[in-house]
């Protein structure tokens, strides 16, 4: 490869490989969530205490995903980093003062009898918060940023727009429904009721927020309308949208049928094709709607050093994540703290 | 509203939120790796001793553990919610070494840390030793990295000004390898060690005064001891080292933390002082002659460069790193004297009679948070103004927050962070008065009792 290749090739495989990260912390960070979102509403206070035993070996590695994204977004794409943090201070200080009461929460709740339901409060006001934080985050980042020199000169408060308020709710469903299908997986025959009806209620919503944006969005911004509409992209676009549908009916069905894992893997099939919606609606910009993947990138040396790490590295942390969701599969059934 | 000062603010928030994370990282890195040496033991001679120490100090560990995950994710937002102009002109240089930490550090301890904590009974002895193993070199690595960017923002090397305003890098080598980092890292390490040995000493210490789980407080004050009695030494030689780098690469921070106004050879050793800024002078100054330039630089009339050869804007205010860097030295001169004193004993056969010396273990378990603190306040203030030594102020990193925001912010994190650090202690408090199980049930006998409850045991 020759070398001025690598400074346009190089930001494409950097923004592949934090897209991969967030869309795994979306997953794992919001099953995770969405049990935090659901806990208060669970039958048996034994639900609760299965619901967060799902959960208690993995919050930890699911959040790294959300410190990759972080942590990726600053190496690879320094100004997209240093323009939409400022940006987006409030709700970013929020998501993570809702990550820590609820993170806590993990460890503190078994340890309390008199005043357990402190840490219960912590755990789904946090989770609440931390969901609702992230779908602002989306919308505001949709929405874009007021860039000038490099640097955000908007608002503080721009982040919070009717638009931005309905992504959050959204997110808080979408959440709520991979949270089912993950109690639908692990949970005991009465948990898996509940988890049953749940989703169906959580699909309903999700179905809705789906169409409202897919009409709100293109009709606020001209350009993702021509994206999508434009007479060559509508045939080659129009995958995402039928998948979509499909998958919602699908899903239906199979909440219906009782099925077992299929819920939640469909769960992750509708949230793949929103993200796919997203970053075809928003590609090739990574502070919309004015600075590109290339125009934000990292030196093509930082990219470079850090891909030589990321390719060996990121197969084995999948690797032994899988094997510690493999030996805790049936978390829920029986545990012991040894 | 009277002007609200963005950059103070946002110094006090990183400084608030970066001192409330180390200390569970300087406890966890000993603690992981005093859990390994513990599982090791118990595999090798079978003695329950070790399994119970090691059951106890794995719910311990969970608990600081968390809170050290959660405090730390907050400080990989804030370089950019508060300090963006450090992440758009350092990016190149600090992001990589930061995600270097997340892929290799962060992942591995959070992949193994469910098996540490839960999987005893779900994997063979010898995954959970490896799992154990892999938790504890993951907090290595993170210090590794973490000091390795800290340490170049203090000796900055291997990087070039690029023509597009923003630091590159040159020499990936010279980055992460920079001039202060080999001592840094070590003696950072050493510190975690050392904070671990005098916890877990101290406890052991009152275990024994309390003649609660003795031969439990015998172990730990031990396994403490024979580590305290050549690290607390070792530490003064590492942080000399580090101060004779510090000399050569920051000569700014070394006359704050002594003191200094004035360039001289055979400088007096400052024992006590209040530095005015106002007059450039100390005063109250009490000191012993020549003593200073011997320390520092290893010669009676070595030369030491004083602060007024800086030119003001160049210079910290001396006040936080003078006061910090002797309590410092303070405590890691007690640790020392409390390691060999504990030594002689041991040697005497009087080390688990000798109550007052048990007393005074027990006092001063919480001595190396105290010396953590005080040197990180020394290295971090002692670098002023400068975030990246040389080439960025402090003033020019800030992002474009006004500072009614990050006072709403700081006000949000103290208030979060005292009920879980009030919590957290508590909980830890718990845990050990409770002191080790000495008697754990068969599995069988337990799975009705802690069914569905994966951390019932420490409740």
């Amino acid at each position: 490869m020759t070398p001025d290749l690598l400074p346009i090739i190089l930001p494409l495989v950097w923004a592949l490989i934090l897209a991969l990260a967030v869309f795994l912390y979306v997953l794992l960070g919001g099953y995770d969530l969405g049990l935090g979102v659901l806990f208060p509403l669970a039958p048996t206070h034994q639900d609760r205490d299965a619901m967060m035993g799902s959960v208690s070996p993995f919050w930890d590695g699911n959040e790294t995903w959300l410190v990759m994204g972080g942590g990726g977004l600053l190496a690879a794409f320094p100004l997209a980093y240093s323009v939409m943090l400022p940006a987006l201070y409030l709700p970013i200080i929020l998501m993570l003062i809702g990550l820590i009461l609820r993170g806590v929460a993990f460890e503190f709740r078994f340890k309390s009898e008199r005043y357990r339901w402190i840490w219960d409060l912590a755990f789904t006001g946090g989770s609440i918060l931390a969901a609702l934080m992230q779908g602002v985050v989306i919308g505001a980042f949709v929405q874009g940023f007021k860039v000038v020199d490099n640097k955000f000169v908007g608002g503080t408060f721009d982040w919070l727009t009717p638009f931005s308020v309905v992504t959050a709710l959204a997110v808080v469903s979408g959440y709520v429904l991979l949270s089912a299908g993950w109690l639908i997986m692990k949970g005991d025959e009465a948990l898996r009721d509940w988890a049953y009806d749940v989703g169906r209620v959580a699909l309903i919503a999700v179905t809705v927020f789906i169409a409202i944006f897919s009409v709100w969005t293109p009709l606020t911004h001209p350009e993702i309308a021509a994206r999508w509409f434009s007479p060559g992209n509508m045939v080659m676009l129009s995958p995402v949208p039928l998948l979509t549908a499909a998958t919602v009916i699908a899903l239906w069905v199979s909440l219906g049928r009782r099925w077992r894992y299929l819920p939640f893997l469909l769960a992750i099939v509708i949230f793949l094709m929103c993200y796919t919606g997203l970053a075809v609606s928003l590609f090739p910009y990574i502070i919309p709607p004015s600075v590109t993947l290339w125009q934000a990138a990292a030196a093509p040396e930082s990219q470079l050093f850090m891909l030589y790490g990321a390719i060996p590295i990121l197969p084995i942390i999948l690797g032994y994540t899988a094997y510690s969701y493999y030996v805790f599969w049936d978390a829920t059934e029986h545990e012991g703290y040894h | 509203m009277p002007e609200l000062d963005p950059v103070l603010l946002s110094r006090i928030q990183f400084a608030f939120t970066i001192s409330f994370h180390i200390l569970f990282p300087s406890f966890t890195i000993g603690l992981a790796a005093w859990l390994l040496v513990l599982e090791a033991l118990w595999l090798k001679t079978g003695q329950p001793v070790y399994l119970q120490l090691s059951e106890q100090w794995t719910k311990i560990f969970a608990v600081s553990f968390g809170m050290g995950v959660v405090s730390g994710v907050v400080l990989s937002y804030e370089f950019g919610t508060n300090w963006s102009e450090l992440s758009r002109l350092g990016g190149n240089v600090i992001g990589p070494l930061l995600s270097y930490e997340v892929l290799t550090a962060f992942f591995l301890e959070a992949g193994f840390l469910g098996i540490m904590l839960f999987g005893h009974e779900r994997v063979p002895k010898a995954v959970h030793a490896f799992a154990t193993a892999m938790v504890a070199l993951g907090t290595l690595i993170s210090a590794f990295w973490i000091l390795s960017a800290n340490s170049w923002m203090q000796t900055p090397d291997g990087q070039v000004m690029g023509a597009d305003g923003v630091l590159h890098v040159d020499n990936w080598w010279k980055v992460i390898f920079n001039p202060s980092f080999p001592y840094r890292f070590t003696h950072m390490v050493a510190a975690a060690y050392l904070t671990t040995a005098f916890i877990v000493g101290g406890i052991g210490a009152w275990y024994i005064v309390r003649d609660q789980s003795v031969p439990h407080g015998r172990v730990m004050l031990g396994m403490a001891l024979s580590l305290l009695v050549w690290l607390a030494p070792l530490q003064v030689v590492i942080g000399d080292l580090s101060g004779l780098n510090a000399r050569e690469y920051q000569p700014a921070k070394i006359a704050a933390l002594e003191a200094h106004w004035d360039t001289e050879r055979g400088a007096p050793l400052i024992l006590f002082a209040w530095p005015d800024t106002k007059t450039e002078s100390n005063k109250y100054q009490i000191a012993v002659p020549k003593l200073g330039s011997l320390v520092l630089t290893h010669e009676w009339d070595g030369e030491i460069r004083g602060l007024k050869s800086f030119p003001p804007e160049d210079r910290p205010n001396p006040i936080i790193p003078f006061f910090a860097f002797r309590i410092m030295v303070g405590v890691g001169l007690i640790m020392i004297a409390l390691s060999t004193i504990g030594a002689v004993l041991w040697l005497m056969g009087r080390l688990y009679t000798t109550r007052w010396f048990l007393k005074a273990m027990m006092w001063a378990s919480p001595l190396g948070f105290v010396a953590v603190l005080a040197g990180w306040f020394t290295a971090e203030v002692g670098r002023q103004p400068w975030v990246v030594y040389g080439l960025l102020r402090t003033v020019d990193a800030i992002s474009p927050v006004p500072g009614g925001k990050v006072l709403t912010s700081i006000i949000l994190f103290v208030l979060v962070y005292g009920i879980v650090f009030g919590a957290g202690v508590y909980y830890i408090a718990r845990l050990v008065r409770r002191g080790p199980d000495e008697t754990p049930p068969l599995p069988e006998e337990e799975e009705s009792d802690r069914s569905r409850r994966p951390m019932a045991a420490a409740g």
